[in-house]
């Protein structure tokens, strides 16, 4: 079942400049035709370097930004320009987790009051009362329930994400949006969290939006994954596919380029791109990716590749681009 | 050898009491090769590079042990000695190339200022050395290049710029300390690539500090684990890598989520969080969190802290025997 759906969301910045009078001189086109599904209780990886779009995806996702144009369809509902009271009702059910758990948590408010947090602004009283209900939560976390009272720099990084994820259970939401939620972990804590998301999506039913660069991690607490470059989706599907399979060159390329420690290699292809990212202000025309690509070819500069189902491959599999890997 | 850290403790003081930041670590680099330092953050990677380079303070830190290189004992040599090895025979990269490059002036003149101060030639030649060096690291254009300032320059560009400068005098010795950790994974494969090749061609030892053990795999021959400023394991990077033999090793690498591994697998990550190192364990500083510390018998690991053994070749910090190993080892 479909919880989430975008389509063709886009979401543009000014860039404003000049003297005496800042004027609008560019757009930033971070996301530029977004289409994408979360299914219930299941998690959709988004994965894609650092200014892909990622992240504007994921507040676009959560409503905490208005798209520019497109639609977000949450639950059947088209929430795309909803205003703040319209929201009020979803906005529970849609929980965010952020990547630094260090500005995340108010440093002045005890553990208590920032779980309590949530359930005291939206009027909750859950069964035997919120602070019950709190200690519930700390436990479900992994974290001492006695520690109600503690501040946030009492705690280590991991145990803050704990925090983190715990405050944003409070509601019970159906949707989390996890922004990158463990990559400022160490490797050892990083798996113990990746372990707690993975037993709470078992357990509770909860469908992740789950946004990281590390194509490892997304593989293994992901059912789907979508990759994004400036500002577009060009491979969505499910994660075996994708990850065995993988039709578009940059994910190929991507998937290439992840040290693995496996020292022998495994016959692995490796692809190495070359120079950088274009600027999402002035993006390239056609495949954004065509600038990097070694199987670009003229097309590929004068028609942008639709994001469809290539012959072969399974259902929900699917690339935007003219010249797939076989 | 090339470089031999020998008991090499750092201590600093500080409000809460004193932090035993690097602990009797003892290791060597050699000519040509590359030595993959792994840990997570505060197990001291970072700490003994800055000791290695002389840069700790010396009214904050306390520093023993003996660090040779090229035959020269640097632990406690002048500090204009230092001065003159820093950035000649003994240079640096850091993480985040944008703080390592000053903004006000160009990446040529910086690269070029470099070798001015340690081989007092002319500005044009050191100016020309410097386009030499953006050539070599793979700028293109890098005589318009060269007359940029660091923000004109994307992250992999910059890095490139930084690898430039420490090797403008070609050193013996090159520190990078998480070099790719600030670059996305299609651009950390290009300079991985590109220190292997620099290192082929000049001879450079290196050290690469690093979390990712997947970063190790493909760029060191050697590595060192460290854990709450002990090194914990040593060897190969095949030895280490594909026979660990200490429980944190197993730790790390069962944590790590692959593009391999059964996705059915839960990871199997380390219990509870690294030790404040104001207050390390005693004994086998990793007890606290090991899984077999029952196995060699009673009070053991939390008695005389283990050393490395064997003292040569692949070696480790564990009073397991190796059959017990073999039998518990995931």
């Amino acid at each position: 079942m479909t919880l989430l759906e975008l389509s063709g969301l886009e979401k543009h910045f000014p860039v404003r400049g000049g003297f005496p009078v800042r004027r609008q001189i560019g757009r930033v086109h971070a996301v530029d035709g977004v289409d994408l599904t979360v299914h219930a209780g299941q998690t959709l990886g988004l994965v894609g370097e650092s200014g892909c779009g990622k992240s504007t995806t994921g507040r676009l996702a959560a409503r905490l930004l208005e798209p520019t144009a497109g639609r977000v369809l949450y639950d059947g509902r088209d929430i795309s320009h909803a205003s703040r009271r319209a929201l009020r009702p979803i906005r529970p059910e849609i929980q965010m987790i952020f990547q630094d758990p260090y500005s995340s948590l108010n440093p002045r408010h005890t553990v208590g009051a920032i779980i309590r947090g949530p359930m005291d602004i939206n009027g909750l009283n859950p069964k035997g009362g919120r602070e019950a209900r709190v200690r519930e939560l700390l436990e479900i976390v992994g974290l001492n329930p006695e520690h109600v009272n503690r501040f946030p720099h009492e705690f280590s990084g991991g145990q803050r994400q704990r925090i983190g994820i715990a405050r944003a259970l409070a509601l019970e939401p159906r949707l989390i949006v996890a922004d990158e939620p463990v990559s400022a972990l160490d490797v050892s804590i990083q798996a113990q969290v990746v372990n707690l998301l993975g037993r709470l999506q078992r357990e509770l039913g909860i469908a992740f939006l789950f946004i990281a660069h590390d194509l490892a991690v997304v593989r293994h607490f992901s059912q789907r994954v979508a990759v994004m470059y400036l500002g577009r989706i060009v491979e969505i599907g499910d994660r075996t596919s994708l990850y065995e399979s993988p039709r578009h060159p940059y994910t190929h390329a991507l998937l290439s380029a992840v040290p693995e420690v496996a020292v022998d290699g495994g016959g692995r292809e490796r692809i190495r791109l070359t120079g950088d990212v274009p600027s999402p202000i002035d993006p390239p025309s056609g495949c954004r990716f065509r600038t990097r690509c070694w199987r670009a070819q003229e097309k590929c500069a004068l028609t942008t590749p639709p994001l469809t189902r290539l012959q072969g491959d399974r259902d929900g599999h699917l690339t935007a681009c003219h010249y797939p890997l076989p | 050898m090339f470089l031999h850290v020998n008991d090499l403790t750092v201590d600093f003081a500080t409000e809460d009491g004193v932090v035993h930041a690097v602990d009797e670590l003892s290791f060597e680099v050699e000519r040509g090769s590359t030595l993959g330092v792994v840990g997570e953050s505060g197990s001291g990677k970072s700490v003994t590079s800055l000791a290695v380079l002389g840069l700790h303070d010396p009214r904050t830190s306390t520093i023993s042990g003996s660090v040779l290189f090229e035959g020269k004992e640097l632990l406690g040599a002048p500090r204009t000695a230092m001065e003159r090895l820093r950035g000649d025979r003994i240079a640096m990269i850091f993480q985040d190339p944008l703080t390592s490059l000053s903004p006000y002036h160009t990446v040529g003149a910086q690269i070029a200022e470099v070798y001015r101060r340690h081989r007092g030639t002319s500005r044009s030649a050191a100016w020309e050395r410097a386009i030499q060096m953006l050539d070599r690291v793979g700028i293109p254009q890098p005589k318009a290049r060269a007359e940029d300032y660091p923000h004109q320059f994307s992250g992999g560009m910059r890095q490139r710029a930084t690898i430039a400068m420490a090797l403008v005098c070609d050193p013996g010795l090159l520190i990078a300390d998480e070099p790719t950790t600030a670059l996305d994974v299609t651009v950390q494969a290009q300079i991985l690539d590109l220190l292997r090749e620099l290192q082929e061609q000049s001879g450079t030892a290196i050290i690469l500090i690093t979390h990712d053990l997947g970063v190790v795999a493909t760029a060191a021959h050697d590595v060192l684990v460290m854990y709450a400023g002990r090194a914990v394991e040593r060897g190969t990077v095949r030895e280490v890598l594909h026979e660990p033999r200490h429980p944190y090793t197993w730790g790390l690498l069962g944590s790590m989520p692959t593009l391999r591994r059964p996705v059915t697998e839960e990871l199997r990550p380390v219990r509870g969080a690294p030790p404040s190192l104001l207050n390390v364990p005693k004994g086998c500083p990793f007890h606290p969190r090991c899984d077999f510390v029952e196995l060699p018998g009673p009070r053991v690991c939390t008695g005389e802290r283990p050393e490395l053994s064997p003292p040569r070749g692949h070696g480790d910090a564990c009073y397991l025997t190796m059959k017990q190993k073999r039998e518990v080892a995931p």
